[in-house]
């Protein structure tokens, strides 16, 4: 019996929909249950628990992805959306354009000088482009890895720095950990994403002229 | 709802046009993102239009990368070899850019406050 439910189910994009809902709705009850610990990231608990019960079900990627892509799809949409809170606080990201583009300029300069680790974080261009439509590859797997990590460490790093400033602080995240770092600013505080917002744009734009440019440099 | 999903959609496409027709290496959304910009500042009133459905978005971005983060699964072979130095180069970038980006925003910032006062 339950092998026959199990033979329909997993054939459907509804099973691996709903799981995905599921393991995130988890871990943000767990996120919010204790203490909003940034090692109990939402994302992190939902991809930890999917990857486990697609192992244990011996369930293939692509099975899964045929019911994810649903919400994998509004990544797109997502994107467009940031132009509202930045829209809204337009008068507030004009009073901070030499600040943004120092810290871009900054962040530039560290990447070229760390350029082999830092080679495996791959920006939400390429992300973006990748992802919508197709399975997600290798590229895709690190950014979203470094996605998670900015996600988690941003706010304890921040702390630690003492930096109270809001546009600031998104404005990190968003740089670092683009969308990943952007919704946990959002949560945060609404500043902080909308800086966060920008950063993951600007960051995309500055991306996608410079590394063609540098790898024509290295060849 | 349907009505913002229309709008944000139409930008999304109209940016994945341009970015073909034109070869530009910037993602159609973030083209997107810039026409929909555009589109709030010749028409205000648009805002009323995309408001909820884009807050709503936006208050679930970080699931929207679940399906993503669990294609993790299909490199867990070939990484596995160096799963603690990819680790640490990740961990070590990531808050490098942070820090760096973070200290400099704010620097810049102060430094612009105290010459206009």
């Amino acid at each position: 019996m339950i092998a026959r439910i199990w033979v329909y189910l997993s054939a459907t994009p509804l099973l691996w929909l709903t799981a995905t809902l599921a393991a995130y709705e988890a871990g943000a009850w767990i996120f919010g249950r204790f203490g909003r610990r940034p090692l109990l990231n939402p994302v992190l608990i939902a991809v930890t628990v999917l990857i486990a019960v697609l192992a244990a079900t011996g369930t293939p990627y692509e099975t899964y992805f045929d019911g994810a892509q649903f919400v994998h799809f509004l990544l797109g949409p997502a994107t467009v959306a940031l132009a509202v809170p930045l829209f809204e606080n337009r008068a507030h990201v004009r009073a901070a354009l030499l600040p943004m583009l120092a810290a871009l300029l900054g962040a530039r300069g560290e990447t070229i000088a760390s350029m082999a680790p830092k080679s495996v974080t791959t920006p939400i261009a390429m992300a973006i482009s990748e992802q919508i439509g197709g399975l997600p590859s290798l590229t895709a797997a690190f950014v979203i890895a470094t996605g998670i990590c900015g996600a988690v460490i941003a706010t304890p790093l921040l702390n630690l720095l003492r930096l109270r400033d809001y546009r600031a602080r998104g404005f990190a995240a968003g740089l670092a950990a683009h969308g990943l770092g952007t919704a946990r600013a959002f949560q945060m505080d609404e500043m902080a994403g909308t800086f966060a917002g920008i950063a993951l744009a600007l960051n995309g734009l500055a991306t996608s002229l410079l590394v063609p440019a540098l790898a024509r440099l290295m060849r | 709802m349907i009505p913002a999903l229309t709008m944000l959609l139409s930008c999304q496409l109209a940016g994945e046009m341009i970015a073909r027709l034109f070869g530009l290496p910037v993602p159609g959304p973030v083209l997107g993102m810039s026409l929909l910009f555009t589109l709030l500042l010749a028409r205000p009133r648009s805002e009323a239009v995309v408001r909820d459905t884009t807050a709503t978005l936006l208050r679930y971005l970080s699931l929207l990368f679940v399906p993503a983060g669990v294609g993790l699964i299909r490199h867990a072979g070939r990484v596995r070899a160096e799963l603690a130095a990819i680790t640490v180069a990740i961990v070590i970038s990531t808050a490098a850019t942070i820090a760096v980006s973070a200290l400099v925003f704010a620097a810049v910032a102060r430094a612009l406050e105290k010459r206009t006062r």
